[in-house]
């Protein structure tokens, strides 16, 4: 009995995210069909399956934003609600409204509004895990600028910052890498490297295959319900990428690096 | 010199011309604290359709007897909270569900008004507004309600500014996102009947806009939009009222000219953004 419980899947208390039976959609549509995976705590995890297949959706679901139809969500065993400071999200770089007149220090303070609560105003303390939240992206310098002024991988950085000074153990990103120069890819999952080393845990929704197959733990392919997950190498195989993108996705390998290929381009 | 000095003094000597440029002062103030999110968010129309849709209210409060003031409050927050409403839940688009019931609500007060055979001068000095006319209980009610706004603002100021950069994170980190949202549209309301005696009706959006507008172009963080907003309409009320005295010209009008003249000015020399600044340099998106 004592070792069955030890040998138990860490589902419940190790899992960051874990769903069971999830629906979920918008009107009478459904994007999400019967979702069921589990994140891992400690793991870079990225989230594939081609355009509308529920990314967003899902990690919507998962942040308490948008209520499922059916099924059951939990972020570290318990209900979102409960455990939001420990939840950071990152929304797409072309959401953002990028002439907005803050700074970057301004908007990595944000990180720390929902700690706060209403009425009260940052103090010291805020100001230094703004701080260290910035140096730890490589972005201290770059603190008073407006965020117009960033390039794209600073501004992916900055909105990493923002969840480190929310103090997150938990990261959603939708489309982290999108317009990222080959370099400020690096700088990134360099970041995300450094942070599963904290014991952070990632959950990266990419169209990006190849960075998922090269540098995360595990992939999620989703195609409103879950086409695969686990190790990048055994979701990415034609035969499954054929059932989420249709046939549309090519696995092509060149010296030693698989990259996918959108059909179409291809 | 002591001419100009005598020039500059003679429209003051005037009880009225104090109250004037007193309210002026503090409408600026509201309008440019609440107009940077106006800006921001791109809220013009709302605040213009609060103040015509505020004329109902003031419209049935004056047939019915009741305070004017009363009834635009009412009126107004009532027309920006459905808005909000109309937009969330019937899936319109913002301007849609503007358009409808601003003009609903205006076409009631006219329906209202067109009942009453009383002279209506004090009536329509709503609709052009009237400066010279503001007495001491109109002072007293733009002060207090122009504090409880800036008062709100600053002690939900984080919160604000969160959700008015981006709604869906701010959600993210527990921000009641909703509640801002219906929130800013109260204050907005309110501070579009702040500006309603003042400037009137059909003035009330350009001091809710065109002084943040300005001082957009010029600074890069919200409070210093405020700022500077604050002061681009000080000055543009000083101005304009002075404008109005010397050349015997509509004095709301007259500031709002100015105003005008000054954002004109910031778009064509301000450093950064300005048509001047923007015409030698490479657009900042291809750097």
């Amino acid at each position: 009995m004592t070792i069955r419980q030890q040998e138990r899947p860490p589902t419940s208390v190790r899992a960051a995210v874990s769903a069971r039976g999830l629906w979920a959609g918008y009107d009478r549509s459904a994007a999400l069909e019967d979702v069921k995976f589990s994140v891992p705590v400690g793991s870079v995890v990225g989230l594939v399956g081609p355009n509308g297949s529920g990314k967003s959706t899902l990690l919507k679901v998962i942040l308490g934003l948008l209520r499922p139809w059916r099924g059951e969500v939990s972020v570290f065993g318990r209900s979102v609600n409960e455990v939001r400071a420990r939840v950071a999200y990152t929304p797409q770089a072309e959401l953002v409204d990028w002439q907005f007149p803050v700074t970057v220090a301004d908007v990595v303070m944000m990180g720390r509004y929902g700690r706060l609560g209403p009425l009260r105003r940052p103090g010291a303390k805020d100001r230094e895990a703004v701080q260290r939240s910035l140096e730890q992206v490589g972005l201290a310098k770059l603190e008073g600028r407006q965020i117009g002024e960033l390039s794209g991988g600073q501004q992916q950085r900055m909105l990493v910052a923002r969840a480190l000074a929310q103090d997150a153990d938990l990261l959603l990103l939708d489309e982290p890498m999108v317009g990222l120069d080959i370099s400020a890819q690096h700088e990134l999952l360099d970041l995300f490297e450094q942070l599963r080393g904290e014991g952070k845990t990632l959950l990266v929704a990419t169209h990006d295959l190849t960075c998922v197959a090269e540098s995360f733990d595990a992939a999620l392919l989703l195609n409103r319900r879950i086409v695969a997950q686990g190790r990048p190498e055994e979701v990415f195989t034609q035969e499954l990428l054929n059932e989420a993108y249709g046939s549309h996705m090519m696995l092509l390998p060149i010296e030693g690096r698989v990259y996918g290929v959108h059909h179409r381009y291809g | 010199m002591a001419d100009l000095w005598s020039w500059l003094s003679e429209p003051y000597q005037f009880a009225f011309m104090q109250r004037a440029l007193m309210a002026l002062v503090i409408v600026s103030i509201v309008s440019s604290v609440i107009g940077a999110f106006v800006v921001l968010k791109g809220l013009a129309f709302i605040g213009d359709a609060v103040a015509h849709a505020s004329f109902a209210g003031v419209a049935a409060a004056f047939v019915m007897g009741a305070s004017i003031y009363i009834g635009a409050v009412v009126a107004g927050v009532l027309t920006a909270l459905a808005i909000a409403f109309v937009s969330r839940r019937a899936r319109l688009s913002f301007d849609t569900s503007i358009g409808i019931i601003f003009v609903g609500a205006f076409a009631l007060g006219i329906v209202i008004i067109s009942r009453e055979n009383r002279y209506t001068v004090d009536l329509f000095s709503f609709i052009f507004g009237s400066i010279l006319g503001v007495g001491r209980d109109d002072l007293l009610l733009i002060a207090v309600v122009g504090l409880i706004v800036v008062g709100l603002i600053a002690i939900f100021y984080k919160e604000l500014l969160y959700t008015s950069y981006d709604a869906t994170m701010a959600a993210a980190s527990g921000i009641p996102v909703a509640l801002m949202q219906y929130g800013l549209l109260a204050l907005l309301a309110l501070s579009a009947v702040v500006a309603l005696k003042v400037v009137g009706i059909v003035l009330v959006v350009a001091m809710l806009v065109t002084p943040a507008a300005t001082a957009s172009l010029l600074v890069r963080r919200v409070p210093l939009v405020m700022l500077l907003g604050a002061l681009v309409g000080i000055v543009a009320s000083t101005v304009g009222l002075y404008i109005s005295y010397y050349a015997e010209v509509a004095s709301g009008a007259s500031v709002v000219l100015v105003a005008t003249a000054l954002f004109a000015l910031a778009l064509v020399f301000a450093p950064r953004r300005g048509l001047l600044a923007t015409w030698t340099q490479v657009p900042a998106g291809q750097l």
